[in-house]
């Protein structure tokens, strides 16, 4: 097989690196472009449909292409964040796979001068009665710990959905939030002929290599084993030094530009600031601290040893960012110089072995459109779990206790939620994790959601679902959004059914934000995420955040007061169509009813101004298990159970089935005096009192003890 | 009073620390792991996080740090010195409290709320934890001396040990009653939006320990 080709690029790709560069590459220059002209880095099936997403807004401070957005929080403060997808590594090796997915997109979030402040991680995986299943989720939430809690970062949220199609593709999407001062934000991109370039952090190692070509952009599959020293191993402790190093050297403005390296390592970081900033870049391979001493030139340029960040410097101020570096024990090295040249050199002591122009080798790929066509139908399995036949209480339990809607508490207790006493609402205690902001005077409250099963029932209705399922959240803690980042997780896009989904989810994701009025400030891409029995659900994954005044005023999702009136609120006219009932049956089908975007923005407002004045007693947005589990889980742990009449819902179309277990957009489930939910034009549907979730529809009518609903909702643990 | 905070590479809640103790009583600082010089503070508190990494176990490196001898220097003298967590740790390993931290008896991390009882005033304090190596761990017959001299400074609830402590210990004092260590996080209880301000009684004993010395 051809080189280029073993390392991922077409015939036709390599071509074109021939043409460009008017000879053929070297194997430093080879390895090089197949990084950065890989899906992973060059986004070449996407980047065309991204342009159709919304990025532009009064508070974006930074927007899509910087190493991570950000939004003004006032007071001159901004809030960057970012997600970021770390699915292979994580399914060939779990514990790291998951650690370095943290680390970085830690990194990319302090390279623009934020202090983080939180992390929220969105995890898929197979059905847990499969060992690999359990194992894979035991390894990622040991490694989001590992790295999370070692660092000193608070782990404030997020989800985890277990379904068949993640089985040998689980997916771990970590998001980062960081606090910065405006002006001490820093861009990545190189400036300033003659300035040095310093690359600070761990040393560089055999680890990683060709992790973004060979492992991030193919599918999974036989002999994936082999590919594990493709995965990156990391060391919290010294990222907490470069972190505190980083942020140091900025706040003393001693940095012309920063960049993290992640995927494609040296490669990408000064191929990008080079691009970004117009210029060329000279690297010494010879200088780069290593761990290795006989490593090849084209192994130093590709190796994703983690914990590393590439800073330009002024010539006069190398000495003191090194002295600064050694303050916090981490290393650092006068690697390059910025030049005019307009080329990436790449040189070992005295000798070129690479020269490549920027424009070539970062921004040369040719970009793909896609050739989308829709299946004919259901393209996954169905698998029946649950009898047919059965009462509704049983449904319930079945629904309480599956593990994609029983409580997470197993995984978040494994998590350091409360370091740097921000965190105003612990995971599970609201419906968005609500962080304190004193120096800008306010709070955010972020969320993070994405239900890949109804996205591959349909995926433009799924994905604006996700959208508003985030604004949803933010709503009922009374925040309002101001930016939203996504992780777009798909199959091979060459092929057409896939290539279909990605396209419906993308036009669903710009419609949703330009309906609700937030900018995309950045995101990213995984595809190929396929095992050999086909494609993963599609799974766009959306970080959404919001501002609210007084993080004192956020109402808890659980009822509070006996006698509290219990209502309902919004667009919710919930089907079967997509829910975990169908799931269970195994009667997945294509097709969702569309949400009305303008309607349930209008709800979320509504209900984000009652929160804000202190207005109810708990706050829930209506999902997954549909009414009755949002009843349950409203109940569950509180010692107060819930009556409730569900046949008005009769009116919207809905049978006593769909009334109960139903899912859809929309829906708020709000306890508080009765006058309040009146005047909120809320649906009262019941009463919070007694011990038992108590609910009313028709034939399907059913009444659960309080303490047999937690046992199920409870029951999820490895 | 005035007190200083040490900070070691991987130390995580330095900051936090630092806000309980302004919060306490109004003034703090922060001491670097590298000097000798605790300038000129009235305590100390030794804080949460993975000094130097915790790769070798947990504080086994912080202990032989500069600030640390003077750490041991100003307890012998009667200064008061709280140890939170990795702080316990770190001082348990110094040898300036009795005892040691092993892992978790279900070898996982664990962060929750949890009460504990104050040994003397019998009073309960809701304060959070979060560890992964905090089963304290003493001989038996070191266990009964710790009582009987009320060298017991903290206990967990009934039904709140998280790892298996023994006898519930979550946190004891020195013979000399001026160094407490304790694994729950008093600092990250200073505030009733973030959880509960039974922390600061944990910042006043330690201070009243030290002002009686």
């Amino acid at each position: 097989m051809a080189k280029h080709r073993e390392l991922g690029l077409t015939d036709s790709e390599f071509e074109l690196i021939v043409e460009k560069l008017g000879r053929e590459p070297n194997d430093v220059e080879l390895a090089m472009f197949s990084l950065l002209w890989s899906e992973h880095c060059a986004y070449k099936h996407s980047r065309k449909l991204l342009r159709r997403l919304p990025t532009e807004g009064e508070r974006v401070v930074m927007g899509p292409g910087e190493n991570a957005g950000a939004v003004d929080v006032g007071n001159g403060y901004a809030v960057a964040f970012k997600v970021e997808s770390h699915n292979h590594p994580s399914a060939v090796e779990p514990f790291q796979g998951a650690a370095t997915g943290v680390g970085g997109i830690l990194r990319d979030v302090f390279a623009i001068g934020a202090r983080p402040i939180a992390i929220l991680d969105s995890l898929r995986f197979g059905e847990l009665d499969s060992v690999r299943s359990r194992h894979l989720l035991d390894g990622a939430v040991r490694g989001i710990g590992h790295y999370g809690n070692s660092i000193g970062v608070a782990t404030v949220g997020g989800e985890i959905y277990f379904e068949e199609p993640y089985e040998h593709n689980c997916l771990v999407n970590a998001m980062c939030l960081g606090l910065a001062k405006t002006e001490d934000m820093v861009r990545a991109a190189a400036a300033g002929v003659g300035n040095a370039v310093v690359l600070m952090g761990a040393s560089t190692g055999r680890d990683g290599i060709g992790g973004a070509s060979v492992l991030a952009s193919a599918e999974l599959g036989e002999g994936d084993d082999a590919k594990r020293p493709t995965v990156q191993i990391g060391d919290p402790f010294e990222e907490s030094k470069v972190l505190e190093c980083c942020l140091e050297l900025l706040e003393k403005g001693l940095l012309v530009s920063l960049q993290d390296l992640g995927a494609a390592g040296l490669t990408s970081s000064a191929g990008e600031m080079a691009s970004a900033g117009g210029v060329g870049i000279d690297l010494d391979v010879a200088k780069v601290p290593l761990r290795e001493a006989d490593m090849e030139p084209f192994e130093i340029m590709v190796s994703e040893s983690q914990e590393r960040m590439l800073a330009v410097v002024e010539p006069a101020r190398v000495d003191e960012v090194r002295a600064i570096c050694e303050k916090w024990q981490t290393g650092s090295a006068e690697i390059g110089v910025v030049t005019d040249t307009g080329t990436i050199r790449i040189l070992r002591g005295g000798d070129v072995v690479g020269e490549m122009p920027v424009e070539a080798l970062v921004d040369g790929c040719p970009l793909y459109d896609l050739e989308p066509a829709e299946p004919g139908g259901w393209i996954y399995d169905n698998r029946a779990t649950l009898q047919a036949g059965g009462s509704a209480e049983e449904e319930l339990l079945a629904l309480l206790s599956a593990p994609s809607i029983a409580s997470k508490r197993w995984a978040f207790e494994q998590y350091d939620s409360v370091v740097g006493s921000r965190t105003a609402r612990r995971p599970e205690a609201a419906e968005a994790a609500v962080l304190a902001l004193p120096e800008a005077g306010s709070a955010i409250a972020v969320s993070i959601d994405g239900n890949g099963r109804r996205v591959a029932c349909d995926p433009y209705a799924g994905t604006i679902e996700a959208v508003l399922e985030c604004a949803q959240n933010l709503a009922c803690v009374g925040a309002e959004p101001l930016g939203l980042t996504n992780c777009l997780n798909f199959g091979n896009p060459e092929k057409p059914a896939t290539a279909w989904q990605l396209d419906r989810a993308v036009t669903g994701l710009a419609d949703a934000c330009t309906a609700l009025g937030v900018p995309v400030v950045g995101g990213n891409v995984s595809l190929y995420n396929e095992g050999p029995d086909g494609p993963i659900y599609p799974t766009p994954v959306v970080g959404m955040v919001g501002e609210l005044p007084d993080p004192a005023q956020v109402a808890g999702n659980t009822f509070t007061k006996e006698g509290d009136a219990i209502g309902l609120l919004g667009p919710f006219a919930p089907t079967l169509a997509g829910s975990e009932l169908a799931k269970q049956r195994g009667e997945l089908d294509t097709g969702l009813p569309q949400p009305d975007l303008e309607a349930v923005a209008a709800a979320c407002a509504t209900v984000r101004e009652a929160v804000r004045a202190g207005k109810l007693s708990s706050a829930r947005d209506v999902s997954d298990g549909g009414l009755a589990c949002a009843l349950a889980e409203s109940s569950i742990g509180t010692g107060h159970g819930c009556r409730a009449d569900l046949q008005p819902l009769r009116e919207r179309g809905c049978s006593p089935e769909e009334a109960l277990f139903g899912e859809g957009s929309g829906g708020f489930l709000l306890s508080g005096d009765r006058a309040t939910l009146d005047s909120l034009g809320a649906l009262v549907i019941g009463e919070v009192g007694g011990d038992a979730v108590d609910l009313a529809a028709g034939d399907r009518s059913l009444t659960v003890p309080l303490a047999e609903a937690e046992r199920a909702w409870r029951s999820l643990a490895v | 009073m005035i007190w200083g905070v040490l900070q070691f590479p991987g130390s995580c809640d330095e900051r936090d620390a630092l806000h309980a103790c302004e919060v306490a009583s109004g003034e703090a600082r922060l001491l670097w792991h590298e000097s000798r010089d605790l300038d000129g503070v009235d305590a100390v508190v030794v804080p949460g996080g993975f000094s130097y990494g915790d790769y070798l176990r947990a504080g086994a490196i912080a202990r032989f740090s500069p600030a640390m001898e003077a750490v041991a220097e100003f307890a012998a003298a009667g200064g008061p010195v709280l140890g939170i967590c990795n702080g316990f740790q770190v001082l348990c390993e110094a040898g300036l409290l009795p005892g040691a931290l092993l892992r978790n008896e279900d070898l996982r991390f664990v962060c929750r709320q949890a009460d504990l009882i104050e040994e003397r005033s019998g009073e309960t304090l809701s304060i959070p934890l979060k560890h992964g190596e905090g089963r304290y761990y003493a001989p038996e017959a070191v266990l009964d001396e710790l009582e009987a001299s009320g060298q017991v400074a903290y206990r967990y609830a009934p039904g709140h040990n998280p790892n298996g402590s023994v006898r519930d210990i979550a946190g004891v004092r020195n013979e000399a009653g001026n160094v407490v260590g304790l694994m729950p996080h008093p600092e990250h209880a200073v505030d009733p939006l973030t959880g509960s301000t039974d922390g600061l009684r944990v910042f006043e004993a330690v201070a009243a320990a030290g002002a009686r010395g």
